[in-house]
């Protein structure tokens, strides 16, 4: 661990001038050809990843699974990051929620250096983790419990547990027990929980990954609904292009580890509220989705899908892919073989 | 249990095999086994001499039974007697004088068959109380803190396979010289017999709880850590839940060890209960003495059965996955 106070050096560092080269791994970034800062994020920014590397210790020595990510969100941003399947994005997200420490860089919210988890950095992780011997009900009560306790009376707490499982839908289960809910309405559960600690940045890593598409689309309704009432600032990890680009305000996507980075961040200018049956004919939504599949398949192509026979890791991306790109995809496999 | 008829209507023509093929595996099968033993033991019993007459067979056996159960109600009914006696001898002494001293004195017969059991039950739960008391907190500990765990490990793999008959010697001196007082609350023996069950039933429940909180999940002490959850709210809310069904593993095996680690301790320190119920037939060494041990030894393992269910039984009203097969 630095022992240096790390936002101290930040501030130290801005005052003397240096300019932090954001996304320090730009490679042919067609969107910022400079920098990613537009002049908006500068004056707002909320959450700060500087120059954060982590090394993990294995048998064989350190392994660094990310090298130098660089990034700034402002406040009420919604940030989907996207890779290829162990290229990082997890630890991304666990450096923030402050369940890893970086090894060199950090995360600065509100000007404070995050060094531990908190609840104000609530996570909403891929398989629920609720505890399955408590109700939907108290799930989101312990909690909430833990952090309006000095600021809350019982029958507030009741009232907010209750306001947010009907934020997620979910008021109508409130009693029953993980086991007896499906995957979908745990999930909404666990962003209930979430949402109920009132979090300054909402994590989520792959919320919506062990859905079925159907029930997919239903959260990702109920989380745009939920987003223009509370604004939150979000960072979700995801491996679903239209996902990300339905949900988002910025798409990070990042390069292939070991040493990954930010590659390309795209601004998803589509207006609010986004329909995504309008939206699948529009124009622009097309060339978004377009921008990720060709950062993720033809920037940073994953090695699993070079091998034609080899085992494709991401089903969804993998079919979308052969939907859409069936001959492109073909050619590369010949190219590879 | 599939052929359980939750509806309460008759079972209609086409299940009534399938009743029957239940009913064949749940009462029938058993059953046949049940008789072939005890087949089996009235003819080897017949040919089995010892020094003490023919080995018992279930015929003895039952006799024996009978006879224990009668000498039972027979010191009971002398005890009802002796109480009267003195009630009437003190009232006397009363009405003549009313600020005479007078004397209760408890009845002091022999302990039957049944007090024997009633002995042995109660040390058996007291040192397994006593044992839980300790291991449940302890393998909390060590299962949430590596290092106390690393602490612990060696002193645990030491201990956990010593012979209760090696702890008996210095668990007796270490009673009689530490436990002095006038007016004891409980007899030494009972306590040497208590901190014997103690030492050897404690390890099953503490090494289970241990291993049950340590492999809770890495979300789930992910969820305590970004709640922020002070440790007493961890461990109950996650630490105890979570290794509800480890910890039980450990209880129902330290209770088996506890009950079997108690005769033996009874037999070998003379100390009041079944194991000296038995140690005391084969010193008298009477043509009825095998017999009367040969009930005891069912009697200890039927006990020995019961208490593992009352142990299951527990588990399943405690537990929070009523989906689970427990068995
Ligand atoms: N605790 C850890 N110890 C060692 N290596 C890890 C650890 N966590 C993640 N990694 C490695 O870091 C890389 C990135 O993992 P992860 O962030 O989970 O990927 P993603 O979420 O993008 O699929 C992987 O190669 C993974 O093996
Ligand atoms: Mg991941």
């Amino acid at each position: 661990m630095a022992s240096y106070s790390f936002s101290e050096l930040v501030k130290g560092a801005t005052l003397n001038g240096v300019r932090f080269i954001v996304c320090g791994h730009l490679q042919n970034n067609r969107m910022h050809p400079q920098t990613s800062t537009s002049p908006k994020e500068q004056v707002m920014t909320h959450l700060e990843l500087t120059g954060v590397s982590i090394d993990f210790p294995t048998p064989k020595g350190a392994f660094r699974a990310l090298d130098n990510v660089n990034l700034k969100i402002a406040k009420g941003e919604f940030i989907s990051l996207i890779g290829h399947s162990g290229c990082g994005k997890s630890t991304v997200l666990n450096i923030v929620a402050g369940l890893y420490q970086a090894t060199t860089g950090g995360v600065v919210l509100d000007g404070k250096e995050v060094r531990e988890p908190g609840p104000e950095r609530a996570v909403v992780f891929q398989n629920h983790s609720l505890l399955p011997w408590l109700s939907a009900y108290e799930n989101v009560e312990l909690a909430v419990r833990q952090v309006f306790r000095r600021t809350k009376s019982k029958a507030e707490m009741r009232d907010w547990i209750e306001h947010n499982l009907a934020l997620v839908h979910m008021d109508h289960a409130m009693h029953k027990r993980p086991d007896e809910i499906s995957g979908g309405m745990k999930q909404r559960v666990g962003i209930a929980r979430a949402l109920a600690m009132e979090p300054k940045v909402l994590l989520m890593d792959e919320p919506f990954g062990a859905l079925d598409a159907l029930t997919r689309a239903h959260l990702q309704d109920s989380l745009m609904e939920i987003q223009t009432t509370l604004n939150n600032t979000v960072i979700m990890i995801t491996h679903d292009v239209d996902e990300a680009v339905l949900l988002s305000d910025r798409i990070v996507m990042m390069t292939n580890g070991p040493a990954a980075s930010v590659g390309e961040i795209l601004d998803i200018e589509l207006e609010r509220p986004r329909d995504r049956i309008a939206l699948a004919d529009d124009t622009r939504y097309n060339h978004y989705r377009h921008e990720v599949l060709s950062f993720l398949y033809e920037k940073q192509r994953h090695p699993a899908t070079d091998e034609a026979a080899g085992p494709v890791k991401k089903p969804e991306v993998a079919q979308d892919l052969q939907d859409r790109n069936t001959a492109k995809a073909e050619s590369k496999a010949a190219e590879a073989a | 249990m599939s052929t359980l008829n939750l509806s309460g209507r008759l079972p209609a023509r086409d299940e009534l095999p399938t009743l029957a093929a239940g009913m064949a595996r749940t009462l029938i099968v058993p059953l046949m086994g049940l008789l072939v033993f005890l087949f089996a033991w009235h003819i080897a019993a017949r040919n089995i001499d010892t020094s003490l007459g023919q080995f018992p067979g279930p015929v003895q056996v039952y006799e024996q039974s009978v006879n224990l159960i009668a000498e039972h109600n027979r010191e009971r009914t002398k005890e009802v007697a002796f109480i009267e006696r003195q009630e009437k001898r003190n009232a006397e002494k009363l009405a003549k004088d009313p600020s005479a001293e007078v004397r209760i004195r408890d009845y002091t017969g022999k302990p039957t068959f049944f007090d024997q059991i009633g002995t042995s039950l109660v040390t058996v739960m007291s040192g397994f109380v006593l044992a839980s008391l300790l291991a449940i907190p302890i393998g909390i500990l060590i299962g949430l803190n590596s290092t106390l765990y690393a602490a612990l490990n060696p002193l645990v793999q030491l201990f956990k396979p010593v012979s209760p008959l090696a702890w008996l010697p210095l668990v007796t001196m270490v009673v009689s010289a530490v436990y002095v007082s006038d007016d004891p609350l409980f007899a030494k023996s009972f306590l040497t017999s208590l901190f014997t069950v103690t030492l050897c039933c404690l390890w099953p429940t503490l090494i289970n709880t241990a291993v049950g909180v340590s492999g809770i999940s890495q979300d789930l002490k992910n969820v305590s850590k970004v709640l922020r959850l002070p440790f007493l709210t961890h461990v109950v809310k996650i630490a105890i839940p979570a290794s509800l069904p480890a910890m039980f593993t450990g209880l129902r095996l330290s209770l088996g060890i506890a009950w079997m680690v108690l005769i033996a301790a009874e037999m070998l320190a003379q100390n009041p209960g079944l194991g000296k119920f038995v140690w005391d037939e084969f010193q008298n060494g009477s043509s009825d003495s095998l017999g009367r041990i040969m009930v005891a030894v069912l009697v200890i393992g039927l006990i020995g059965f019961l208490l593992d269910r009352a142990m299951l039984a527990l588990q399943k009203a405690i537990s929070w996955d009523k989906n689970a097969v427990l068995r």
